[in-house]
């Protein structure tokens, strides 16, 4: 199904956020908003979540817009993985998992069944679900937490930074996991993340965000070719490469 | 886990136990005979209760050592006792506001559009009086105030501070008996410390209540007060005039009494209690000649008065659990209703407990009522507050989290907010039961039941045995109940938050 933001703008005590917004997300496709912290990527995110009001313009998923659903239908349709996976502290791995579908009365079996196959597809040690937040590691919590946006099978998977926290290797093979979750899955992605290279890796589109604008939508290699704005190239420059070995 | 439902059980059950029990405690008084705090006031509630027992006529209710006249004249009017020992003097100036009212019919015929009388004097004068030791009185053949003169430089006097500070003290009495006792050779010291000083010979005339009891055990004389210099502090009976209609044999019983005990017996019976250590019961029962009751066991006596305290701190405890989460809940919420609603439970708790029960005297009466109100309000505070921190301590991205998951306003709170700030809240309700076990001993001073029954009254009776079997179960209750709190953390509160 495809995601669409169309003029979307929105102040937070009169101050303009997010100017005119709009982009679109086609299905099975990966997106990745990226900008520096302030930009408004977050509060897109949120927009789409259907967390915060906004002042102008639509959210849609296949032409269907955001306010003709209630928060309960429209969660059921987004699922999402905040920064650090956002795992509930009192709950065990499958208890997070299992939260939003037992509140819809699914059978207990039903449950157990789609964590079995959600947990083989991210590829996480049965033993950890029994596990409390504070006792996985970075990456699990990653894991677990895809694992829950995925349960009541969404079509759309907003993540919010997934791998900030992570070092630098684990970061690069989750990266990789996650592309072929996203592969295997099918479903429209969008990913929220400060890092050119992820976003370049993960996905087809990049929308790259300055001041609550749009500055640029499109590939690498546009970005680098064709800037629409001498920002966009600042901002690739910005992101420091390590030097050769010749060079040292 | 459910920790509402849980939590909602426990709350169900303590209120059912605490309206069953504290039902039945209130179902059986008929007649209620109170009583001050000092021991001559307890002996005489009992004797009173003893003699009301055996005309048989009604169940008689013992409220002996309520407090101060404040408190049993307050509980007398809005009918919470009916009857208590107090003095003339007292009712005159203490009650009345009318110092001048001297006898008898004066002060019944002042007490009646309060809807009160008392009855004729029981006796004794239990007033200021002057004691020397018996070296002195044989020396000098003191029997009066007046011989006081003959002694010249040989008195070593010691008096109360109060003695010489007040109208009807030292400086009148030196002017009525035109003594010469100059300020310069008096020592100034508190009655306990003069008794010593009496008994070592370092002073040999002190200044006395009529009927204290190391009168005797120090062999002091009491020197009459020929002239009529002290205000007269005759033992009566006050009652409510409904009660001497609706029972008039028992207040002629009472009126028995009258003219039956003298000076002598009540110093001789304030020494059994305060010197021998016997207890109230059995002075009681020798004076009306009658065989004593066996007195309750000390375990029995305990049990009842566990009971009463359980019922005490369990409906205190519910009442918190109860109001003070939803009220914790609503101050986390809205700003302005949560500043008002702590601020008031900061207030309240500010009050000293002995003055917010005198408050609510006039309000509740006395027994159950205004003792459950106080240790009610006293355990809202820490409650509330500590739901109100609890909850706005709660990382605001979970709550965020939970409705991008679609959780209703109602799931949030059970799911997320009960379970993440219970160990706060639970600490909360521990503290509010821990202080209420405590602040419930002084239920006793406004004639409720539990712990502080044998506290007060081994307080005012000087009796630390006493004192112990009710500070002893108190702190073993409060104990307890630190340690159930602490199993019940491992019940409600979830795994990932105990590290």
């Amino acid at each position: 199904m495809m995601l669409k933001i169309e003029n979307v703008s929105k102040s937070f005590n009169g101050k303009p956020v997010l100017r005119d917004i709009s982009f679109a997300v086609p299905q099975g496709s990966t997106a990745a908003l990226i900008g520096s912290s302030g930009s408004g990527k977050t509060t897109i995110l949120r927009i789409a979540l259907g967390l915060i009001p906004f002042d102008k313009g639509y959210v849609k998923i296949n032409d269907q817009a955001l306010l003709s659903f209630d928060q309960v239908e429209w969660s059921d349709r987004i699922g999402y993985v905040p920064q650090d996976g956002g795992l509930f502290p009192h709950l065990t791995g499958s208890q997070n998992v299992g939260l939003v579908p037992k509140l819809r009365g699914w059978a207990k079996s039903r449950i157990n069944d789609r964590i079995q196959t959600l947990r083989q597809l991210v590829e996480l040690e049965a033993s950890v679900l029994e596990r409390y937040p504070h006792e996985m590691s970075g990456g699990q919590k990653q894991r677990v937490s895809m694992m829950r946006a995925a349960m009541m099978d969404p079509s759309v998977m907003l993540l919010d930074e997934p791998m900030a926290a992570l070092d630098p290797i684990i970061r690069r093979s989750l990266q990789q996991e996650l592309k072929s979750i996203f592969t295997s899955l099918g479903k429209t992605v969008v990913i929220v993340t400060h890092d050119l290279g992820e976003a370049v890796y993960l996905a087809e589109n990049v929308i790259l965000l300055h001041a609550g604008r749009i500055v640029q939508t499109g590939t690498y290699s546009d970005f680098l070719l064709r800037p629409a704005d001498p920002f966009v190239t600042e901002f690739i420059n910005a992101h420091r490469t390590l030097p050769e070995a010749r060079d040292l | 886990m459910n920790c509402r439902g849980l939590l909602f059980s426990l709350s169900v059950a303590i209120f059912a136990c605490s309206l069953v029990l504290g039902g039945a405690a209130l179902a059986k008084s008929t007649v209620v005979i109170g009583s001050k705090i000092f021991t001559e006031s307890y002996i005489l509630g009992e004797i009173g209760a003893q003699v009301l027992e055996s005309a048989g006529s009604a169940k008689i209710d013992r409220k002996l050592g309520m407090g101060a006249t404040g408190i049993l004249f307050e509980s007398l009017q809005s009918g919470a006792i009916d009857v208590y020992p107090d003095y003339t003097g007292t009712i005159a100036e203490a009650i009345l506001k009318q110092p001048g009212l001297k006898s008898e019919d004066q002060i019944r015929k002042a007490l009646a559009p309060l809807g009160l009388t008392i009855s004729s004097s029981l006796g004794f004068n239990n007033t200021y009086a002057l004691a020397v030791t018996a070296d002195l009185a044989q020396k000098y053949d003191l029997k009066t105030i007046g011989d006081l003169l003959r002694a010249g430089d040989d008195l070593r006097p010691a008096f109360t501070h109060e003695f010489m500070n007040r109208s009807d003290g030292y400086r009148g009495l030196v002017e009525h008996y035109n003594l010469k006792i100059p300020p310069k050779k008096i020592v100034r010291m508190v009655q306990s410390l003069a008794y010593r000083a009496v008994e070592d010979g370092t002073v040999n005339l002190i200044d006395i209540y009529s009927t204290d009891a190391k009168v005797e055990k120090l062999n002091l004389h009491v020197l009459k007060d020929d002239r009529e210099y002290f205000p007269t502090y005759h033992a009566v009976w006050v009652a409510r005039q409904a009660f001497t209609i609706e029972h008039g044999d028992l207040w002629r019983r009472l009126g028995e009494l009258s003219g039956k005990i003298d000076e002598t017996m009540m110093r001789k019976m304030n020494a059994k209690i305060d010197l021998e250590k016997q207890s109230t019961e059995k002075v009681a029962s020798e004076f009306l000649g009658v065989q004593v009751a066996a007195p309750q066991s000390s375990t029995s006596r305990i049990i009842g008065r566990t009971k009463e305290h359980l019922v005490l701190v369990g409906f205190a405890l519910a009442f918190s659990i109860l109001i003070g989460i939803p009220l914790g809940l609503i101050a986390a919420r809205f700003q302005v209703a949560g500043q008002a609603i702590l601020l008031v439970s900061g207030l309240v708790q500010t009050i000293p407990s002995l003055a917010l029960l005198c408050f609510l005297i006039p309000l509740f009466g006395v027994g159950n009522a205004p003792a459950l109100t106080a240790l009610c309000l006293y355990s809202l505070l820490p409650v509330v507050m500590n739901t109100n921190v609890a909850v706005r301590s709660i990382d605001a991205r979970h709550l965020e989290n939970a409705r991008a998951y679609g959780l209703t306003r109602w799931q949030i709170l059970v799911r997320i907010v009960f379970p993440l700030a219970s160990p706060t809240i639970l600490a909360g309700v521990k503290t509010a039961t821990i202080v209420s076990i405590g602040t419930a001993t002084l239920a006793a001073l406004v004639g409720s039941g539990g712990y502080g029954v044998s506290i007060v009254s081994g307080l005012s009776l000087n009796d630390v045995p006493t004192i112990l079997t009710g500070a002893v179960p108190a702190a073993g209750m409060a104990l307890i109940a630190s340690v159930l709190f602490d199993l019940l953390g491992r019940m409600i509160v979830p795994a990932g938050l105990r590290r």
